[in-house]
């Protein structure tokens, strides 16, 4: 709530990054640590700094809405029952009997050690059973480094191109 | 740029525990919580203390834009490319177990080779970002 109400957007960034945080202590409550390890170095950490970075770029208060908050609120209204009535048909919370837990996992959790020597079954998982999905995220990562890289660098080496160009005539 | 003494000496101490801990997360990774991807996060976030600390000119003493930068395609080409030794000997696309003699020791080594390609390319992104960044800050 604080974060939507403040206009500064250095105190949105860093109650943001409390978050988070606050987030990985539940995920490490429910027993995710590998999650919980990628919500705190990622979520508290890394995109806190890129996010100070962008403001070291830009303004650092919010400006004053141009448009009225009723469309918005509607449109949030709007998803946030959709959301509510989904999770309204998924299974009760940690019960063994539903789908998900009955489809693959029990092999999963039996052979990884025979099949793989890897007692960690996250990691087992993530790099051998699905590694496929894997792959995609490592792309994935690599696509928006590349990308943010040629916007940020490129621009840059563009305009003083511009520059030399004007200075030139 | 002057600073303050103790948080140059603290960041000078606890460097090479960080380091460490990123390569524990890596390495352990197999029998504890953590892996390829939160190991390169926090090398990461190792170098953007160093640049946040002591500024940008010594975090690329330690991290060269160069390096940082082919290290990205280069940890999707250390994935893609344990894949592809599957296929050439004689198996399915991203199928380790022919790595080694033993299927369970070959997926072993599959495992650790595409964990060492994520850490690769996970820790050259979040590196790269942070400079592309800073120096458009300039």
């Amino acid at each position: 709530m604080a974060i939507v109400r403040q206009r500064s957007l250095f105190g949105v960034v860093i109650l943001a990054g409390i978050y988070s945080f606050l987030i990985a202590s539940v995920l490490i409550v429910l027993d995710a640590v590998d999650v919980a390890m990628t919500e705190a170095s990622v979520g508290a950490g890394v995109s806190t700094v890129v996010l100070l970075a962008t403001l070291h770029l830009t303004k650092t208060s919010e400006s004053a809405p141009m448009h009225g908050n009723l469309l918005p609120l509607f449109v949030v209204i709007v998803v946030a029952t959709a959301l509510v009535w989904g999770t309204l048909s998924l299974p009760p919370f940690g019960t063994p009997e539903s789908v998900i837990q009955r489809h693959v996992v029990p092999r999963y959790l039996a052979k990884t050690i025979t099949e793989t020597n890897v007692p960690n079954v996250v990691t087992s998982v993530l790099a051998d059973y699905r590694g496929y999905d894997t792959l995609g995220e490592t792309t994935v990562i690599f696509t928006a480094g590349i990308g943010v890289m040629l916007l940020l660098r490129g621009w840059r080496r563009k305009s003083n191109n511009d520059d030399h160009a004007g200075a030139s005539k | 740029m002057s600073l303050d003494l103790i948080i140059r000496i603290g960041t000078k101490l606890i460097l090479p525990f960080i380091l460490m801990f990123a390569l524990y997360v890596q390495f352990h990774g197999d029998f504890g919580p953590g892996g390829g991807f939160q190991a390169g996060v926090i090398t990461a976030g190792m170098v953007i203390l160093v640049a946040i600390t002591f500024g940008l000119e010594a975090a690329k003493r330690i991290a060269p834009q160069g390096l940082v930068e082919r290290m990205v395609p280069i940890g999707v080409l250390i994935y893609a490319g344990t894949g592809v030794m599957g296929l050439l000997l004689g198996k399915n696309y991203l199928d380790y177990s022919v790595l080694a003699h033993e299927s369970a020791h070959g997926r072993e080594l599959g495992i650790f080779m595409i964990e060492v390609g994520v850490l690769i390319t996970v820790s050259g992104t979040m590196t790269a970002l942070f400079y592309a960044f800073v120096e458009r800050g300039r």
